[in-house]
């Protein structure tokens, strides 16, 4: 299968000296054509570092990328006419119209504005915003600003799409509206790398994952192949006071638990002991659910926070 | 799209956002500089004797148009790039194209002198209606205001390149644009002031726009052109190299 995107052994640090600290250390990855490719991580574990080289606009120390076939960043200006970006905050242009940003958009790309105007019709059906050409960007809500962001990284027809966090900050009608624009445009063939925060958005939506933390690939796969592997199957959350004191009688039950504030999570092939153990016991509740994405991402890269 | 106009999309994307807020960006650029002529010129005026062979009142018009010039190129380099910059992010979405920062910088540069040709233009209305100069010499006015803005839209992308937000830019106003002016000869000749001081207004590059300006708007050609010509080159190409090696360094990380 052709490679859209490949890393091999990217370093990138920043800083000098005492403060010098490597953000990317010896990444290595490849995005198969016509596949949607997730990349997790918590905040500071080098995505959009990341992103950034694979479009040219961070050189890394050392270690080769290459994106469509251009070596990067030598070639990216060329690369780059057949990548559309969906980027994490917002920047359409607030004094134009949605109809202008597209236009002027596309003028980057050496596309005529004729050209632009016959697509224009096709690229807001799109975005579920025809009839709004005319329509001041800060007349809209986030989720359509956010569609339309999808739909100008389209006016140059890209082989390959970025998105960075296309999801963040949107209420739930909004993210699914958005799914369903992302996998419309997996279907057409397009190839697509985003990031994401939730687990549930890159379970649904990627074929293939990359787990990074503190700058390296800790773990690849399908989203099942993950859980399949990483993780035992089931999961029991217990709330209530002093769930900790319950920790030790369940300890020789489940495969794991932690405990994590007020929550006691228990990790288990086979939830029936662990289950009758608890039933009975006053002032609890409990959750008995399978193991999800977001189970592998926290055994993975731990409970602490990141910011 | 040949390499050499690649700035030009990112211009234009500058020119139609300035269409349609053109009255309040054109006041502020023109009405200060104008205020001040009309309000010197005529006020002041009244008691002064001639200078150097003009009334004042063509003495303080010609330095007020090399203020509005100044003006017009260092409020877009400063206030509206940075926004464009840090606010709105637009030079994130313009280099994820196939756009490099320096078609931006460039871009941002070009447009600044673009506003200071307009500001002297509408400047020079005025100077027609009110009767100031109505010399053909005014035509070499415009290209001169756009190297004067070259020179300011540099340095105006300096600072830019630096802030961390709009406050910073008082001070370019303050202990930068204003001081400048008074050692330039804008308002009043340099002639009486200490040598130190008029040495300062040599090196720096205001004056030299003042000393082309000047003349050209009295009917006559400048004394020593080229070497006003060359030092507002040399502070134009220098100023944007620095902004743009400054840029540069800021997009990096």
């Amino acid at each position: 299968m052709a490679v859209v995107l490949r890393f091999s052994d990217v370093k990138k640090s920043f800083g000098a000296g005492a403060d010098r600290r490597e953000v990317v250390c010896g990444l290595s990855f490849d995005v198969a054509a016509g596949q949607c490719f997730g990349f997790l991580g918590p905040n500071g574990a080098g995505k959009t570092t990341s992103l950034r080289m694979s479009l040219g606009q961070s050189t890394p120390d050392s270690g080769s990328i290459e994106l469509l076939g251009y070596r990067i960043p030598a070639q990216a200006r060329v690369a780059r006419a057949k990548v559309g970006v969906v980027p994490q905050m917002d920047n359409l242009d607030p004094d134009f119209s949605v109809e202008e940003n597209l236009i002027v958009y596309s003028r980057y790309f050496g596309i005529s504005d004729r050209a632009t105007r016959a697509k224009v019709p096709e690229l807001l059906d799109f975005a579920g915003l025809r009839g709004r050409e005319k329509a001041n960007i800060r007349e809209l809500s986030g989720g359509m600003k956010r569609r339309l962001t999808i739909a100008r990284a389209l006016v140059n027809d890209p082989d390959f799409i970025v998105l960075d966090e296309p999801t963040t900050g949107l209420d739930p009608q909004a993210r699914h509206l958005i799914w369903d624009r992302l996998k419309a445009l997996r279907s057409r063939g397009k190839t697509l790398l985003l990031t994401t925060h939730f687990m549930d958005e890159a379970e649904r939506l990627c074929d293939t994952l990359a787990v990074i933390d503190h700058g390296s690939l800790i773990a690849q796969g399908s989203p099942r192949e993950l859980i399949e592997r990483t993780i035992e199957s089931s999961v029991i959350e217990v709330y209530g006071d002093n769930v900790i004191g319950l920790k030790p009688r369940i300890d020789g039950l489940s495969s794991r638990t932690e405990v994590s504030g007020e929550t006691l999570f228990c990790y288990t092939g086979d939830a029936k002991p662990v289950l009758a153990a608890l039933d009975g016991i006053a002032g609890i509740r409990t959750l008995h659910r399978p193991a999800n994405l977001e189970d592998v991402f926290i055994k993975l890269t731990g409970r602490e926070l990141r910011d | 799209m040949s390499r050499y106009f690649r700035w030009l999309p990112i211009w234009r994307r500058h020119f139609l956002a300035w269409r349609k807020y053109w009255l309040s960006s054109l006041m502020f650029s023109t009405a200060e500089p104008l205020v001040y002529m009309v309000g010197l010129g005529y006020g002041l005026g009244q008691m002064l004797p001639e200078l150097g062979g003009m009334t004042y009142i063509v003495f303080v018009a010609s330095g007020s148009l090399a203020f509005s010039v100044q003006n017009g190129a260092t409020f877009e380099g400063m206030y509206s790039a940075f926004a464009r910059m840090f606010i709105q992010r637009t030079w994130d979405a313009i280099i994820n194209a196939p756009m490099s920062i320096t078609d931006v910088v460039l871009a941002e540069w070009i447009f600044a002198a673009s506003k200071a040709v307009l500001a002297c233009c509408t400047f020079i209305g005025a100077l027609i209606v009110l009767g100031v100069s109505r010399e053909w010499t005014l035509v070499w006015v415009v290209p001169v205001a756009f190297l004067v803005g070259l020179v300011f839209a540099g340095i105006a992308l300096i600072m830019t390149a630096v802030a961390k937000g709009y406050e910073f830019f008082s001070y370019w106003f303050s202990l930068g644009v204003l001081p400048m002016a008074m050692v330039s000869g804008v308002f009043f000749p340099v002639e009486q002031l200490p040598f130190a001081v008029r040495l300062i207004g040599d090196l720096l590059p205001l004056k030299h726009g003042v000393e082309l300006i000047r003349p050209l708007m009295r009917g006559f050609a400048p004394d020593n052109a080229l070497l006003h010509v060359a030092t507002l080159m040399v502070y134009a190409i220098g100023s944007f190299l620095i902004a743009l090696a400054l840029i540069k360094r800021r997009f990096k990380n």
